[in-house]
């Protein structure tokens, strides 16, 4: 409905990407292949969906790595020190993530701070406290998790679709649906249009900030969850800097950075053009694994600017309004 | 409660309505009353109290005195939404909609047909369809409402309000953005509306479609009611008296007419000056120990000129000169640069610095003017502040105090300071007394004449007609963004200023039955 056009684009750049890898290595082209993209991307598909509707409305998360961090830590030492059965522990962990985003957002909200201080705080505050809970590395070795990591879906061709993968991808779709669908996702654009014209027209704009936060916390919860599968440890450093893979995934899916239009299909895209950029990577070999983000600066920049030229042509004719009148 | 004879058939009732920012009275005792059914047009030069009166109705400003009746019961929003559930709904020039969503979630935001927690989207179409098509527009209401032009965003701000069951329609310069075409729509959407009963307060400074759609004026002057007439027995003359004037009697003019008889020596010339589109190309001469004061209803080119004349807008013909030397001005630097200063209207906006204090604020100016190099020391920055508070009798008399912190008349005088710091040639002066109190009004008057006396060139924009009766020794009617007449000497009164701004109006009456 929102924000077509530049999804298309991301679609586009996709295909054509994923096609010119393909080319130079057709084994990329399998669904083993794929199947490895969307285990390894899980964690971020999942963070960047919650992402996606706090950068709709407007607002910016920064603390969404930091958040990943402590988790894996807390999970870690939940299980193998603290004696909870992992599902405990995971709701354990998911309320206080989620508590946690629903503080930031009544802060934004209560004391009209901007998103990007507060949530930096949070950063601050969520990475602190995981080196507080641990500096080392904790091995997972509960039995779920050799279960839910051993679990797969077998694909055609070889290919396995991991729980991790599953996740993630039901994730995406429920996102979607509560984005496009729901009173509460049109609220998140109304948000994004304008705080004060929402909240005149009715919106009852303090309340969704609460909770666009708190589920983009409880997401980057869940994510954390995932991590610790996909690493089967807690590690305090671990996720570091993910919120800016996660800002430049959901921007490359075509989300105005400034809020007010973006689809989380994007976001998914633009989780996996940065999932094949590193594919390609690996499958080349001679290739430092830096060059994923230098490709993914350059698609940054080349989107923001697209971006940019989208919504100056969508002005336009408004602008020249104006202009008459005064 | 009391009954008063038309309380049946009146919708909105306010009564004795104040409201002050500060030491600033923006509505003193304002009665208004709306009638089911009826167009009633609110009127008012800027800083009126129109805007202050509206968002009093709806809730935006909490009043210090009055009440608001509607439908014989007492209101008293506290939000903008609480006036909109009281039934009361506003519709500003700038839409408050969302141009980023559907027309669809425009209309229905947070009340969309829902089922299993899903909104309806086919539903929701549908009703909003419908809804638009009572106000004869057939649109893709799927399509973001910023893709659509402004009238259409009028309109759909209009259904959304009706469709929330509002009595009470409050249009703020609905048609200030609007060609012809759409303002006919509009009208038209207008009067069907009134038809069915809802009362609408028109605010606009387009005396034409006042004329053409209101049944009924209420007309403003400083935050005071000046009447309340039927349109159709008031004629445009009176209105615009209404608006600008006092009572004639006041405003036998004491001007100093000592100066007149010296031929003065030109400061700054324009010739054939104009911008297409903006301003039409006049012809003004500034002279040094001269007042030349501006004269028009809102709109009328007044503040455009002032701004070709200091070089913030660029002219497209025309020649300047300066003490007779002709010079381009394409920018406000030019325009300091040739020994001019702008005091503009909005001086919250664009004048002062609020959070800066009085001294730096003087300071500004001169300063820029003598660029980062050479910068001003501490001693002499003091020294120009405490010469000009004493001069200006600005209070309180501390430099160091922030100028937020002053009333309006002082923070109009600091104003003033920042810019005869630069020793200027010429001074323009957009609404000089705009928002300060009756006192600092005569202050700033006194200040006028004097600064012309110590031979500075002064070109003063106001709507007070009796005020620039009596600084002036010449003034320009404008109408219509053309200059159509300049007084001189013993011909200014209120009452030729009058008639000069009044008699387009007449003749266009005339030309539009023709």
């Amino acid at each position: 409905m929102k924000g077509l056009p530049p999804v298309l684009i991301t679609a586009i750049v996709l295909v054509a990407g994923f096609a010119l890898c393909a080319m130079q290595f057709p084994n990329i082209a399998s669904t083993r292949v794929v199947g490895n993209l969307l285990t390894d991307n899980a964690f971020l598909g999942i963070v960047a969906t919650g992402m996606t509707f706090v950068i709709i409305s407007g607002g910016i998360d920064l603390s969404v790595g930091s958040v990943i961090g402590f988790t894996t830590v807390f999970v870690a030492l939940a299980i193998e020190r603290w004696g909870m059965p992992p599902l405990v522990a995971f709701v354990a962990i998911l309320a206080l993530s989620a508590a946690f985003g629903a503080a930031m957002g009544a802060v934004i909200h209560v004391f009209d701070l901007p998103p990007f201080i507060v949530t930096l705080a949070g950063m601050f505050l969520a990475r602190g406290a995981s080196f507080l809970l641990s500096t080392e590395s904790v091995p997972i070795t509960a039995p779920v998790y050799s279960t839910v990591s051993d679990f797969a879906l077998r694909l055609p061709g070889g290919g396995r679709l991991t729980a991790v993968a599953i996740i993630m991808l039901a994730i995406v779709i429920g996102g979607a649906l509560l984005l496009q669908l729901t009173r509460f996702g049109a609220n998140v654009y109304a948000l994004g249009g304008s705080r004060a014209t929402a909240s005149l027209m009715g919106v009852a704009v303090g309340r969704m900030t609460v909770k666009i936060y708190m589920l983009s916390s409880l997401l980057a919860g869940i994510a954390g969850i995932v991590f610790s599968f996909y690493t089967s440890a807690g590690y305090s450093l671990s996720a570091v800097g993910v919120e800016l893979d996660t800002i430049a995934a959901v921007v490359i899916g075509g989300t105005l950075l400034t809020g007010g239009q973006g689809s989380v299909i994007g976001t998914f895209l633009g989780v996996l053009i940065q999932g094949m950029i590193q594919t390609y990577i690996n499958f080349d070999g001679t290739l430092s694994s830096w060059w994923t983000k230098i490709a993914t600066g350059v698609l940054l920049f080349a989107f923001i600017a697209l971006q940019q030229g989208l919504v100056a042509l969508a002005r336009r004719p408004v602008a020249k309004r104006a202009g008459a009148v005064s | 409660m009391e009954n008063s004879p038309d309380s049946a058939a009146s919708l909105l009732e306010v009564r004795g309505i104040s409201k002050s920012f500060g030491a600033v009275r923006a509505l003193q005792e304002v009665d208004f009353t709306l009638r089911a059914g009826e167009i009633h047009a609110l009127l008012g030069e800027n800083g009126a109290g129109k805007s202050t009166l509206i968002k009093v109705i709806t809730g935006v400003f909490q009043r210090d005195a009055g009440i608001v009746r509607i439908g014989g019961e007492e209101v008293a929003p506290r939000s903008a939404k609480a006036a909109l559930q009281a039934g009361i709904a506003t519709v500003y020039q700038e839409v408050n909609l969302l141009p980023n969503l559907s027309v669809a979630q425009n209309l229905f935001l947070d009340r969309q047909p829902m089922r299993f927690g899903v909104v309806r989207e086919g539903e929701m179409r549908r009703r909003a369809k419908a809804l638009l098509a009572d106000f004869g527009l057939d649109i893709d209401v799927s399509a973001p409402l910023g893709n659509y032009s402004v009238a259409i965003q009028h309109v759909t701000a209009i259904a959304r309000a009706v469709d929330l069951s509002a009595r009470v329609l409050i249009l703020d310069e609905p048609t200030a953005s609007l060609d012809r075409h759409e303002v006919e729509i509009l009208f038209g959407i207008m009067r069907q509306l009134a038809k069915r009963g809802i009362g609408i307060v028109f605010v606009s400074h387009f005396l034409d479609q006042v004329y053409e759609i209101s049944d009924r004026i209420t007309v403003l002057r400083n935050g005071r009611l000046v009447g309340e007439r039927e349109t159709a027995s008031l004629s445009r003359l009176e209105l615009i008296r209404m608006m600008l004037g006092r009572e004639l009697a006041e405003t036998t003019s004491a001007r100093a007419s000592a100066g007149a008889q010296t031929a003065r020596e030109v400061c700054a010339s324009f010739e054939g000056y104009g911008k297409a589109g903006y301003v039409a190309p006049f012809n003004l001469e500034l002279r040094h120990g001269e007042v030349v004061g501006l004269a028009g209803l809102l709109g009328s080119g007044r503040t455009e000129t002032a701004r070709l004349v200091f070089g913030a807008e660029r002219p497209d013909r025309g020649q300047a000169r300066v003490e007779g030397a002709p010079v381009r001005l394409q920018s406000p630097r030019d325009g300091v640069r040739h020994g001019f200063g702008y005091c503009p209207e909005e001086r919250k906006t664009d004048g002062i610095v609020a959070e800066l204090t009085v001294r730096e604020n003087i300071v500004l100016a001169l300063q820029a003017k003598r660029g980062l190099h050479r910068p001003l020391s501490r001693r002499e920055q003091d020294e120009i502040a405490s010469r000009y508070v004493k001069m200006l009798d600005i209070r309180p008399p501390d430099p160091d105090r922030p100028v937020g912190l002053l009333s309006g008349g002082n923070q109009q005088k600091v104003l003033l300071a920042r810019w005869l710091a630069t020793s200027p040639r010429l001074l323009v002066l957009d609404e000089p007394t705009r928002g300060i109190d009756v006192g600092a009004h005569a202050e700033i008057i006194r200040l006028i004449r004097e600064l012309c006396d110590d031979g500075l060139a002064l070109l003063v924009i106001s709507s007070e007609l009796d005020e620039i009766v009596t600084y002036s020794d010449r003034v320009v009617v404008l109408r219509d963004r053309a200059h159509v007449e300049e007084l001189a000497g013993e011909a200014i009164d209120v009452g030729s200023i009058l008639a000069a701004i009044a008699a387009d109006g007449a003749s266009v009456a005339h030309e539009g039955r023709a």
